[in-house]
């Protein structure tokens, strides 16, 4: 049973397939995010959230959504330029969805093992940001532009923290393979041991990445209405923010349940039964969670504080990690 | 198949810097010269450059694109489907036909006849380890170089008071 299995998976083009199918799995993913967020944010509001759609609990309610944007007019404006502003749903899914590539669900379960994967993942991460500008300056409209621009300014300061943080693991694991620092987080993920302060830089640089509250700037709906997005409708909508966003969302929180807590890596020895894709999904829906409660318990920051947050706090720290993670490793205490 | 996947990627290139120059609208040009970094990049894989392709696309891509849009956005691109034209057409001709003269005759002088082997990816490791240890100093001084570029933008933007 088992060698046929290997025989069929050392079939490259059914091994392509798998893999094209992981990547294609994506979009189901951030109906499911979608739905989660929905009923947690209903909970924590004391509201039931959606109800009716799919009978039980509303459970197709997400699904709805997304034939209804289907079914939409796609409306664009005189004065856009649509070439530019039909490109961009394409360069945010992109830089959203090349993260997995290198994402391990398993011990042997990664599209690619890249040497550099983790590099690899923070430099296509920072694709998407292009969309965002083209997007704001395509759409020929005052609010789309200013948070096109809001979201370049924010980008361009957390991805420094993001990758500062990351660093500091790849120091810590002696490896930028991302199975490679899973493996050294054997039985003791670095959240716990060695890499706490650099788990919560990372956390609050890739919200701020992502865009969400409470460094939403960028899509502030109550003052630039959604930002670069404002003039996006049916498909192009529910692609180049929604499904980017979320598809961004699981990324990141894929990427640090990998950096922070060991990704597939069981938590316990005795608990070793457990597969890996089992612990990997665990772990990244916990993340996910921490980013919804996150959302919808503190209010968005403003311009300036995100900036003197980014530069004046999160940058400090995470070269003071840097340091420390550095001479704790030449004096083999960790 | 690598040399077809090269000659897609590198007619593309051509074809986007050449619409580059000749584009009449500065956040096209900016997308243009996306393109052809985005396509430096995939050379850089052909070669079995790995890292390098994607510092590439860190750098250019995520950080020197992203300001090019982000000032051009700030102060002079008009909102739009609008045109900007700075009318040196004639001078940036000649200054970019013998900028290309020049490099072009370089590499040919230099590289002519000469092939390349590529008998294992350069992988990071080896490029850490020839860093910090062959070639140690001309890092450091770099470094030293890229602080003192970046305290002199923050004293130079900086308002008197």
């Amino acid at each position: 049973m088992v060698t046929t299995l290997h025989h069929i998976l050392a079939n490259s083009i059914v091994l392509l397939a798998l893999k094209l199918g992981i990547l294609l799995l994506l979009l189901p993913a951030t109906l499911v995010v979608g739905y989660v967020e929905l009923k947690v944010m209903a909970h924590m509001q004391h509201r039931l959230g959606p109800m009716y759609a799919g009978a039980y609990h509303g459970w197709a309610q997400t699904l709805a959504d997304g034939l209804k944007f289907i079914q939409k007019e796609d409306i664009m404006a005189a004065a856009t330029d649509r070439t530019v502003f039909s490109m961009v749903p394409y360069i945010t899914m992109l830089g959203a969805a090349l993260t997995f590539v290198v994402i391990p669900f398993s011990r042997h379960g990664v599209i690619a093992n890249l040497d550099i994967g983790l590099f690899y993942a923070l430099a296509v991460s920072s694709i998407s940001v292009i969309g965002v500008l083209a997007a704001g300056w395509a759409s020929a409209n005052k609010y789309s532009l200013m948070g096109g621009l809001r979201a370049a300014a924010q980008l361009i300061a957390y991805e420094l923290p993001l990758v500062l943080a990351a660093a500091a693991v790849a120091m810590q694991a002696g490896s930028l393979s991302l199975v490679s620092i899973a493996e050294a987080q054997r039985y003791v993920p670095f959240a716990l041991w060695a890499q706490p302060l650099g788990f919560l830089i990372f956390l609050a640089a890739a919200t701020a990445e992502v865009s969400r509250t409470p460094f939403d700037m960028p899509v502030a709906e109550a003052e630039i209405i959604t930002g670069a997005f404002t003039e996006y409708s049916a498909m192009k909508f529910a692609f180049g923010l929604f499904a980017a966003e979320y598809i961004a969302m699981i990324g990141m929180s894929a990427l640090a349940a990998t950096l922070f807590l060991g990704g597939y890596v069981p938590l316990l020895p005795q608990l070793r039964f457990v597969p890996g894709p089992v612990w990997f999904l665990i772990k990244t829906g916990l993340l996910i969670f921490l980013l919804i409660w996150i959302r919808w318990t503190f209010p968005r920051l403003r311009e300036d504080q995100l900036q003197k947050f980014a530069w004046k706090v999160l940058i400090p720290l995470s070269l003071v990690n840097i340091f420390v993670t550095g001479a704790l490793k030449l004096a083999h205490w960790t | 198949m690598q040399q077809v996947v090269f000659g897609i990627v590198a007619a593309l290139i051509v074809f986007a810097a050449v619409r580059l120059v000749t584009t009449r609208n500065l956040v096209h040009g900016a997308l243009y010269l996306l393109a052809v970094l985005a396509g430096a990049a995939i050379l850089f894989l052909l070669f079995l450059a790995e890292f390098v392709a994607w510092v590439q696309v860190l750098v250019y891509i995520g950080a020197v694109v992203v300001l090019l849009l982000f000032g051009l956005m700030l102060t002079r691109a008009p909102i739009g489907n609008m045109a900007l034209d700075s009318q040196t057409r004639p001078l940036a001709a000649v200054v970019s036909l013998a900028i290309f003269g020049i490099t072009s005759t370089i590499v040919w002088k230099t590289f002519k006849g000469q092939t390349v082997h590529f008998s294992k990816p350069n992988t990071v490791d080896t490029l850490g380890r020839a860093i910090f240890s062959q070639y140690v100093l001309p890092f450091e001084i770099v470094s030293v170089v890229l602080l003192a570029a970046l305290v002199g933008a923050v004293v130079l933007a900086r308002k008197e008071e």
